[in-house]
């Protein structure tokens, strides 16, 4: 009985302070201590969400932006997990790609957004583009130095005990790196938001960042505070589910 | 004596000699070891050792000279061959009876079970390396180098991380799967007494050759209280030390040469 009210306590304090928050800017909004025009109150901003939706706006730029940062993601994730992979077990492919992975690397992304605009224009490719070299490095490195620093020990036993090749890569080196692989992939997931969210607000059609600046235009407090909601809900459900797995394949380690 | 087994397996080192670029640690070993021997490799830290260790399984070639098992020369992972090592090397993301059965790539999990039986650990098959006891860990370590029934077993200072009961404990363990099995057996080892102890020969490494290969003959079980295995240790604790007497203040060395 103690222990099930313990991890019920567990789940439920750290939702306290955000819900506070939450009641006192509302209760501070309705009685006009926030003026409208610089903050809508919670409940205009969940208004706003209804409407967006019965319209199937909503939806749309949701699912659009989604389609975005996962199509990014896979593509950056995959390139720099292999060159990762090749990178640490081969010495001339790290011999030939390290050096210029890594200086490539010192070049911000986000600084690329005028060219990016120029060569693919504001369309999808663009912010694919972007999500992709976003999410490529920190991937990359994590997956490098995570099979580059498996126990040597652990890599000598392997060999001793007949385990070459294949066999030794998915035996010893790619467990051993794992830890280090799911770090890279869960800080790309905050670089692949934070990438879409710079790339949609500057140059877009449609999603999220679109809806935001397309409010703007018309004075919609209520939408833009609701794109800032929505951005950080869906980073903190990627996030979620990154540690879920996390959990999952590390178990050993927990 | 060892019982016979199907496959026997005869070691002879000829004239071994392992550089690392510019430092010699191993210059001209000569070495025959029989089917069913047990031998104890002492001498300081940094001798060659564990090199010699991982010569004789075959994971490094030596420099010049060669490792003949049963007369033909190793060139390649020694199959008959077996390594433990101090620090246990279980993977960390396998269950305990999942890493006894790395010592069996293609096997069947029963062979694991018993193996983890002969160790005395089969309630503990299903429970993450992390949560044993050094001694424990070792003992799967001791499981997974026996499963696959090797020839030969090396055993790279398995006991040198553990307290003294434990170690008893094993070393009793190992001797009695040796008895049972009849593998042949390596032990590098600090210990001097663990070396007297369990060997039926103990050889002492000293700047790359062999300056002592001390034929124990003491009946098994073996007394440690007993004068004879008392001598024993102090003759190769002797050579190990006697570059060192030199060193000690003659007074204080008199008083060392009376106690021993
Ligand atoms: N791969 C290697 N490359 C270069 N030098 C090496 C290598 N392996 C071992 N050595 C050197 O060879 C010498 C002997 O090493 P080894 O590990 O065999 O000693 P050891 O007798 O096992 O010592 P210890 O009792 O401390 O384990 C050391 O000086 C070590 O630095
Ligand atoms: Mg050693």
């Amino acid at each position: 009985m103690k222990q099930w009210i313990n991890k019920f306590s567990i789940k439920i304090i750290p939702w306290l302070v955000p819900l506070l928050l939450l009641i006192s800017w509302q209760f501070l909004s309705s009685i006009g201590v926030i003026p409208k025009r610089i903050l809508p109150a919670p409940m205009e901003v969940i208004q706003a969400a209804q409407t967006l939706m019965s319209t199937g706006e909503l939806y749309e730029h949701i699912t659009v932006s989604l389609g975005r940062a996962l199509f990014g993601f896979f593509i950056g994730g995959l390139i720099g997990f292999l060159l990762g992979i090749f990178n640490g077990i081969s010495r001339y492919s790290e011999l030939l790609f390290d050096t210029s992975v890594q200086m490539l690397r010192n070049i911000p992304h986000l600084a690329l957004i005028p060219l990016v605009i120029l060569w693919f224009g504001i369309d999808e490719t663009s912010k694919v583009f972007l999500v992709a070299l976003g999410v490529l490095f920190p991937v990359y490195i994590n997956t490098y130095h995570g099979i580059k620093s498996v126990d040597k020990g652990l890599i000598e036993m392997g060999k001793a005990y007949g385990l070459k090749g294949r066999a030794l890569f998915f035996t010893v080196i790619f467990p051993g790196a794992m830890s280090s692989i799911l770090i890279g992939i869960r800080f790309s997931l905050g670089v692949m938001w934070l990438t879409l969210i710079v790339a949609e607000t500057i140059s877009s059609h449609s999603g999220i960042g679109y809806m935001a600046m397309n409010a703007r235009e018309f004075m919609q407090m209520d939408v833009i505070v609701l794109s800032v909601v929505l951005y950080a809900l869906l980073g903190k459900l990627s996030d979620v589910i990154a540690k879920y797995f996390e959990g999952k394949l590390l178990k050993w380690d927990i | 004596m060892p019982i016979a087994r199907e496959r026997e397996i005869h070691i002879r080192l000829e004239g071994v000699q392992k550089s690392f670029s510019e430092l010699e640690v191993l210059k001209d070993i000569n070495l025959e070891i029989q089917n069913g021997e047990f031998i104890a490799i002492v001498g300081e830290s940094g001798c060659g050792k564990s090199t010699l260790l991982r010569l004789l399984a075959g994971l490094e070639k030596p420099s010049s000279g060669v490792i003949k098992i049963n007369e033909s020369p190793l060139q390649q992972l020694n199959t008959n061959a077996r390594l433990m090592f101090q620090d246990g090397r279980l993977l960390p993301w396998k269950r305990v009876i999942d890493n006894v059965h790395v010592g069996i790539p293609d096997g069947k999990k029963e062979k694991a079970r018993e193996a983890l039986c002969n160790v005395g650990l089969e309630n503990r098959a299903k429970d993450w390396p992390r949560t044993l006891s050094g001694g424990q860990k070792q003992r799967v370590a001791l499981a997974r180098a026996l499963v696959n029934d090797p020839n030969l077993l090396l055993l790279d200072e398995p006991l040198g991380a553990l307290d003294a009961l434990t170690r008893i404990e094993m070393q009793d363990l190992i001797e009695s799967l040796w008895q049972s099995s009849g593998f042949t057996s390596i032990l590098v080892t600090h210990d001097v007494e663990e070396a007297v102890a369990i060997a039926d020969r103990v050889i002492l490494i000293e700047n790359g050759v062999i300056r002592l290969n001390r034929q124990i003959d003491l009946e098994r079980p073996r007394q440690r209280t007993n004068l004879e295995f008392r001598l024993y240790v102090e003759e190769i604790m002797d050579n190990i030390m006697k570059r060192k007497k030199s060193n000690i203040h003659p007074l204080k060395q008199r008083i060392l040469t009376a106690s021993m």
